[in-house]
């Protein structure tokens, strides 16, 4: 199944063409959601499949409706943003040396909250699914928060793309509409 | 746009499975996988698809602008409501224990309803970004036309 998610993910890199790489996400997202499914991390995948594979597979395709669906192909290489790049990488490289060794019970994820939530969740409050427990009870003012992150994102959405379409807008979509014809 | 029988007959059956689902999703949300967010954003899904069959005048219909703006905002003013009740009854900010008199039914109560809150706003935003590209896209082809 990683292969599967590996083979996925440089066809995503390697496609030109917008809608075939949106598809492939959507692909992508189903993979790793039965991925976590199998890792018994229902909630996660739940939300990885209603999410990434459903609705931002359905926004971005709204958005293609917009903007034209071949990817522009730049020549020549652009080195400032390649060093950027490689040092990223190797601070990554360099970082996950520090991570905990993976599966060792004395790791920070075993030995701080996670405990008391893993033995307290249902005496505290009879709820068997323990994830809703930590998101809404725990851990409320947490997904307070999201659900005011969520409010914002609509709002800046709205605040984008409700102002009137100016000249200049439909100068560039008409030619994206000749060169979508073209191709 | 052309109309297909086999589109429509296939939605017409799973537009209301996918919303029972929704709420399946939200409401038992404390027993199985699930909460707030998935069940929004199923619903938000399905009127989606509602949206693609029968356009986007009949969906707006079923929920006109208006109210997807002031559903939006209510699901997250109900979830601080929730969280100051508990103030008002004693407790801290989101405390559900002074909710109700035994604790567990007063924590499932608190849950199920800052769920619900969360289900309202994510259902209602996923639904206004959606109506924003759509509209949009209507706006820029009118303003072709008019060239």
């Amino acid at each position: 199944m990683l292969l599967l998610l590996l083979v996925v993910a440089l066809a995503v890199l390697f496609t030109r063409d917008l809608l075939k790489a949106t598809l492939l996400f959507a692909i992508y997202s189903l993979t790793i959601a039965a991925l976590f499914a199998v890792l018994d991390a229902g909630d996660v995948a739940l939300t990885e499949a209603a999410v990434g594979a459903g609705i931002s597979t359905i926004l971005i395709l709204a958005v293609l409706a917009l903007v034209p669906r071949h990817e522009k192909r730049l020549f020549g290489h652009n080195i400032p943003a390649l060093i950027i790049v490689f040092i990223t990488g190797a601070a990554l490289v360099y970082a996950s040396f520090d991570l905990p060794v993976f599966g060792d019970p004395n790791n920070p994820v075993h030995v701080h909250v996670g405990q008391y939530y893993t033995q307290n969740t249902y005496a505290d409050m009879g709820v068997p699914n323990m994830v809703a427990a930590v998101l809404a009870s725990y851990r409320s003012i947490d997904t307070m928060g999201e659900a005011v992150v969520i409010l914002t994102a609509g709002i800046g959405v709205f605040a984008l793309l409700s102002v009137p379409v100016r000249r200049r807008r439909q100068s560039s979509t008409t030619r994206a509409s000749e060169e979508d014809s073209s191709s | 746009m052309k109309r297909s029988t086999i589109l429509v007959v296939v939605a017409r059956f799973l537009i209301p499975l996918i919303m029972l689902f929704a709420l399946y999703v939200q409401f038992h949300g404390e027993y199985s996988p699930g909460g707030g967010f998935q069940a929004g954003v199923l619903f938000a899904a399905a009127w989606i698809l509602f949206v693609f069959i029968y356009g986007l005048e009949t969906g707006l219909r079923v929920i006109p602008t208006r109210v997807i703006y002031a559903l939006a905002s209510l699901g997250v003013l109900l979830y601080a409501f929730i969280g100051l009740l508990g103030v008002v009854m004693g407790g801290r900010f989101l405390d559900f224990y002074p909710l109700l008199e035994s604790p567990h039914a007063a924590q499932q109560a608190g849950i199920i309803l800052v769920e619900f809150g969360v289900g309202i706003t994510v259902a209602t935003v996923v639904m206004l970004i959606f109506l924003m590209f759509a509209q949009r896209r209507a706006m820029t082809d009118a303003a072709e036309r008019n060239e």
